[in-house]
């Protein structure tokens, strides 16, 4: 057996395979169901009811969907210079971090709190992301490790300091900060509705980043960094810098996850803010074959599968941990996918 | 001086053998898939279903060593996964890596909650015991902490052993070790370089779960979620720290542990009370970063890790 | 035809024909290789040559024929059945572990895999028997990677030797060796003849094959364009059934050089992982001039493109440019000062598989107008060049916006070519330009070389491929371990006084 490319990409290839990856994902939640005993048509039904069922399930959805838009994003950016981020979720804390520590201890007033908090965050995320990147083009050392190792060091970090100095004293010994004013709260996009203008900013920074992928000159150093750094770097690419700039913008992006959950949805950083959302953000990008747009809607598709997971479980006798089963045989039937638009497989 | 006295403790150094060898079968395991040219990242997620397939099967009335075996299948059914996806397709072994670890870990927990749906704290086992070796374990301090281990440890140790020896000494760690460095020297010799590498990948994950399954049939002899909790990488940056040799990656596991088990010590001292614990807490993860830090010039990295291999490509 | 009747045939081809997509690479190909004997299998690149070795070897399944070693038919698409038949290859890349010692690259794959030792003591005492008899010396326990290139050869041959082999296969032996290196290796083979091993030799040097072979086969676009004895045919019978027509390769003719545009003083580099280095090289580019740099494969070429092409600084000595002493270099320096850089290997440096011809032809300009502004794009712009150059440089391509991927290589080299010469450089960096291109291109990218020149233009031109220095040239320096020879007027140096430079032995006379 061996692999052969597709003279031309059809339409039909491009999108076929991918589709069949869904379907088949679709298969493999169906028989996790029946393993748990329960009708698999029920469970789907019961998952696609819990995240679209109701006005109120759908905005849980896309409250979910929220920071999974800018992990996504964040890993989309970050992957296609073949930078392997895999610390979007230190990179969310960082960023929940400094949007706390602004917002509750500066004193500024709301209008002005909040671009200042999401600054400062972006620039906690930048650098949380800098120093494994600057590992790696100074000396080599491979950031899938470091940035992992950080996820589990920055999460000690805000651990002690929930029990420490950030302790809100109201907070009747849980380890939680004190919550961010009233005003310095990112506000609802329609009054009434429980979502907030963070939705809207991950929509625009997906646009944003979309928009510098193909019409930049950044965006192409990034493309060409990631498929051939040593054609880059022949060409006068400035490779290390290129990679840089990358950390920055995806250590930002996953940063903003964090401010919109904390100045958005919770008002206060508990240890808890993140489900794994970075982890997730994996997904989120791999199943938008990195393309920023796509992001926002896989994030939507993702967040959908978890909330109707939750909702169907406390329904059904289905634990909710089939979603993260569903959600990583997703990923890797679809790489395996997007191998297939492209190659053949023929005999000899 | 109070870390010269817990340094002179038999059950200190008795605890570094317990903390190493969970880190010793996995480093091992993914030594193995390296060297053959695959970086293996579902080592995480293999660690715990390891863990919870092993105690699994005891808890369902098999004993501890097929539950052994069973850990052991486990892991290497998801390694058979990813060398599937890896070698013969060429999928981005960071991508495919992450996704199986995900897919390993959904899995254990899944099975956990379908298993017991009711219990809010885990079961215990009847785990793995220490076992004597008789005269040497009469020693003093070396005796009480070298030569009264579980099985497990002792099994650890004799790993390392046959991994160094089977690199090194036997046809197959040839073909083993040449398939990472030039897969195309394995092939022009009439073996197959997909078969090597995916029979690496699969070993080695096998080797992956019984360190996983260490952690709930030797050291804590119950499941709980997150108990892997980082230690799949932080062999990841122990193979790079032993420069991709068993001896030197075994040295790399005891110090790391020596230094686990210090920073266990050290919160019970006066400092302890001063300094919150979770800086206690991160030292094994900031050591592993600077252990690939201080590895980082002395490369000796297999040439074709990471790169996939076409047949007649070349 | 022209078959000793005596000899048995020991391999035989059938009619074998593969495909791959819209290419046949093989068309009905069939011979018999006889023993005792040495076949000289010609083509020039892409002639299907390599595609035929890989059906042999089982790494390609045939769509159609057969291949029969010894009167056996071997089963098709099992790589090992031909080596364990007895066929031997020696790959034109070395299929060497390199952190592997000689015994144990040899060891590989001949003991079963799952006995418990490696015998090595049997198998040392075998090696140096073989050793002994071919003039094969090497040393046993050396690393492979601290060996020169004609000793990684001579271990590949020992190799097949071990296991056997009484058919030797070997695919363009001669490219990586200095001349007297290859006189070694044609001793070696006529030894290994007198046993009665049979050799196929594949090579496109007719020199070489009137030298070594008895019967020559020639392949040509996949099909089998003759069969020839030898001593009944001439360098220009076989340059004719080769490529189909009688070719007369560019020449460069003499011309007066102008003034210095890049110039080496004393200038070293150290060695970087496998790259050698440089030790003290002296070299000056002029304008109107093409520089040619003579050498075997890793002695330093790759150095001193680096450091003429932007990607190294020198640690010691002066580099200067026009005239000026170069301060800060990089390619993008390189760039900006007027080089143009054909790279060594277009796949990995010179081009992006997965960008399209647009986004390739505008690897190097994309930071000015007019193919950008302020940070920003302009896709109208760069197409439209890729256009120019697909229709100028007679690129053959699906479109502007296909991947590069899908061109042959000749047609990305001419990409590469016209993406370079469009920028009007007055130093042109050409490493290797017509490796593994088809006598067309070849052609193609010389004549283009020669007109740069013409134009005024400083060209270094480094090849292993002593036959293109000499035709192309007007001044020729020689590299050895990191040493540059002394400039050589063209015609002052024969190819055998040059092949005394190449072996590192003409630096002794001249310190």
């Amino acid at each position: 057996m061996r692999l052969e490319p597709v003279a031309s990409q059809t339409l039909g290839r491009t999108l076929g395979f991918p589709a069949i990856a869904l379907a088949l994902t679709v298969l493999v939640a169906s028989l996790l169901a029946m393993l748990a005993g329960a009708n698999p048509l029920a469970t789907l039904g019961l998952i696609v009811n819990g995240a679209l069922g109701s006005k109120f399930a759908v905005l849980e959805t896309l409250n979910r969907a929220t920071p999974l838009i800018f992990t996504g994003l964040a890993v989309a950016v970050a992957f296609r210079a073949r930078l392997w981020n895999i610390g979007a979720e230190a990179q969310l804390y960082a960023g929940a971090l400094v949007t706390v520590l602004v917002g509750t201890r500066l004193g500024l007033p709301g209008p002005v709190a909040i671009p200042v908090m999401a600054m400062a965050a972006v620039a906690a995320g930048a650098l949380m992301l800098l120093l494994p990147v600057m590992l790696k083009v100074r000396l080599g050392v491979d950031e899938v490790v470091t940035t992992l190792l950080l996820n589990f060091i920055m999460l000690l970090f805000i651990s002690m300091l929930l029990e420490g100095p950030l302790k809100d004293p109201m907070g009747m010994g849980w380890p939680k900060s004190e919550a961010l004013p009233r005003d310095a709260r990112l506000p609802r996009i329609v009054d009434g509705l429980r979502l907030h203008w963070g939705f809207a900013l991950g929509l625009i920074s997906a646009v944003v980043v979309w928009f510098i992928q193909v019409r930049t000159t950044l965006g192409y150093e990034i493309r060409a960094v990631g498929l051939n750094p040593e054609a880059a770097r022949f060409a006068g690419i400035p490779v290390r810098s290129v990679l840089l700039k990358t950390a920055l913008l995806s250590g930002g992006l996953a940063a903003l996850a964090g401010y919109s959950e904390v100045a958005g949805l919770k008002g206060n950083l508990t240890l808890d803010l993140s489900p794994g959302f970075g982890y997730t953000g994996i997904i989120v990008a791999m199943l938008a074959l990195l393309h920023p747009l796509g992001v926002v809607v896989s994030a939507l598709f993702v967040a959908g599968i978890f909330v109707g997971a939750d909702s169907m479980s406390r329904a059904a006798e289905v634990p909710t941990y089939i979603a993260d089963i569903s959600l990583a045989t997703a990923l890797l039937f679809m790489v395996v996918a997007i191998l297939m638009t492209r190659f053949n497989l023929v005999r000899g | 001086m109070e870390i010269l006295d817990i340094l002179m403790t038999a059950s200190f150094w008795g605890a570094v053998l317990r903390i190493a060898s969970p880190l010793i079968f996995a480093t091992m395991g993914e030594l193995i898939c390296e060297r053959a040219g695959v970086l293996n990242l579902g080592i995480e997620g293999i660690m715990v279903i390891g863990a919870f397939a092993g105690w699994m099967a005891v808890y369902a009335g098999l004993g501890l060593w097929p539950g052994v075996m069973v850990a052991m299948a486990t892991g290497m059914l998801f390694g058979l996964l990813h060398a599937t996806l890896t070698v013969p397709l060429g999928l981005s072994q960071h991508v495919v890596g992450l996704g199986v670890t995900l897919l390993a870990t959904s899995s254990a927990y899944y099975a956990y909650r379908l298993a017991l749906p009711e219990v809010t704290s885990p079961p215990r086992i009847e785990p793995f015991q220490p076992v004597d070796i008789p005269v040497l374990s009469d020693l003093p301090l070396l005796g009480e902490s070298l030569f009264s281990q579980t099985p497990l440890t002792y099994l650890a140790l004799a790993t390392v052993a046959v991994v160094g020896f089977v690199l090194y000494r036997t046809p197959l760690g040839l073909a083993l070790r040449a398939a990472g460095e030039n897969p195309s020297a394995v092939e022009a010799q009439g073996l197959s370089v997909t078969a090597i590498r995916m029979g690496a990948v699969v070993a080695g994950s096998g080797l992956m779960a019984v360190g996983g399954a260490f952690l709930t049939m030797s050291a804590f002899s119950s499941f709980f979620f997150e108990m892997v909790n980082g230690r799949g990488w932080i062999c990841i940056a122990l193979v790079v720290f032993g420069a991709w040799r068993p001896g030197k990656a075994l040295l790399g596991a005891i110090l790391f542990a020596a230094f686990d088990a210090l920073q266990i010590r050290m919160q019970q001292t006066p400092l302890g009370a001063v300094v919150p614990y979770q800086i206690f807490l991160m030292v094994p993860y900031v050591l592993s970063i600077l252990a690939l830090v201080l590895m980082s010039r002395r490369a000796e990295v297999p040439e074709a890790l990471m790169v996939p291999y076409n047949r007649g490509e070349r | 035809m022209t078959v000793p009747p005596s000899r048995g045939v020991v391999l035989r081809l059938n009619g074998i024909t593969k495909r791959f997509g819209q290419l046949t690479a093989n068309d009905n190909v069939g011979f018999a290789l006889h023993e005792g004997e040495v076949l000289a299998l010609l083509g020039e690149n892409g002639a299907g040559k390599t595609t035929l070795m890989n059906i042999l070897f089982g790494h390609y399944t045939a769509d159609a024929g057969t291949v029969e070693v010894f009167g056996e038919v071997m089963p098709p698409g099992a790589p090992g059945a031909a080596l364990a038949a007895g066929v031997g290859m020696v790959h034109q890349h070395f299929t060497l572990a390199e952190n592997m010692t000689v015994l144990e690259n040899v060891l590989l794959g001949t003991v079963p895999l799952w006995r418990m030792g490696l015998a090595k003591s049997r198998g040392r005492t075998r090696l140096q028997v073989l050793s002994r008899d071919f003039g094969l010396k090497v040393h046993l326990d050396a690393q492979i990677k601290s060996l020169s290139v004609g000793e990684k050869q001579r271990v590949e041959i020992l190799k097949a030797l071990y296991r056997d082999a009484r058919i030797l296969i070997l695919d363009e032996p001669t490219a990586v060796l200095t001349p007297q290196e290859s006189d070694a290796l044609f001793d070696t083979l006529r030894k290994a003849v007198a046993r009665g091993l049979s050799v196929i030799f594949i090579s496109h040097k007719l020199h070489e094959v009137m030298a070594i072979s008895e019967r020559v086969i020639v392949l040509r676009h996949g099909r089998l364009a003759g069969e020839v004895a030898t001593r009944d045919t001439d360098r220009h019978k076989l340059a004719e059934m080769m490529v189909g027509a009688e070719v007369t390769l560019p020449r460069a003719e003499a011309r007066t050089p102008g003034e210095t545009l890049l110039q080496l003083a004393d200038v070293s580099l150290s060695a970087e992982g496998r790259r050698v280095g440089l030790d003290g090289a002296n070299l000056s580019l002029r304008a109107g001039q093409i520089t040619g740099i003579a050498g075997v494969s890793g002695n330093g070429q790759a150095a001193l493109a680096d450091l003429v092409g932007g990607l190294a600084t020198p640690e010691r000595g002066e580099m200067r440019l026009f005239g000026q002493p170069v301060q800060t270099w990089s390619p993008r320096a390189a760039l900006n000062a007027g080089l143009g850089r054909i790279p060594e290997d277009r796949h990995k440096q010179g081009s992006i598989a997965d960008f399209s011809l647009t986004e390739n032809t505008v690897l190097e300009g994309y930071p000015a107008p007019p193919f950008s502004s302020s940070g920003i794009m302009n896709w109208g712009k760069a197409r439209h060049h890729a256009e120019e150059i697909i229709s100028r440089y007679d690129v053959r391509c699906p479109g502007p916006d296909a991947r590069i991927r899908l061109l042959s290589g000749g047609n990305m080299q001419k990409l590469i070519l016209g993406r370079v010469l469009e920028a009007g450089p007055r130093i042109i960096l050409a490493n290797q330009p017509v490796r593994g291109l088809d006598i067309g291109a070849l052609t193609y990218v010389q004549e283009r070389l020669i007109a740069a020149r013409d134009a005024g233009a400083a060209v270094l031109l480094i090849s292993e491929d002593l036959d293109e220095i000499l035709a192309l040239s007007d001044v020729i320096h020689v590299i050895s371990e990191g040493r540059v020879s002394p400039e050589f007027p063209r015609g002052s140096k024969t190819p055998a006084e040059l092949g005394v430079w190449m072996a590192g032995q003409g630096f002794d006379h001249a310190a």
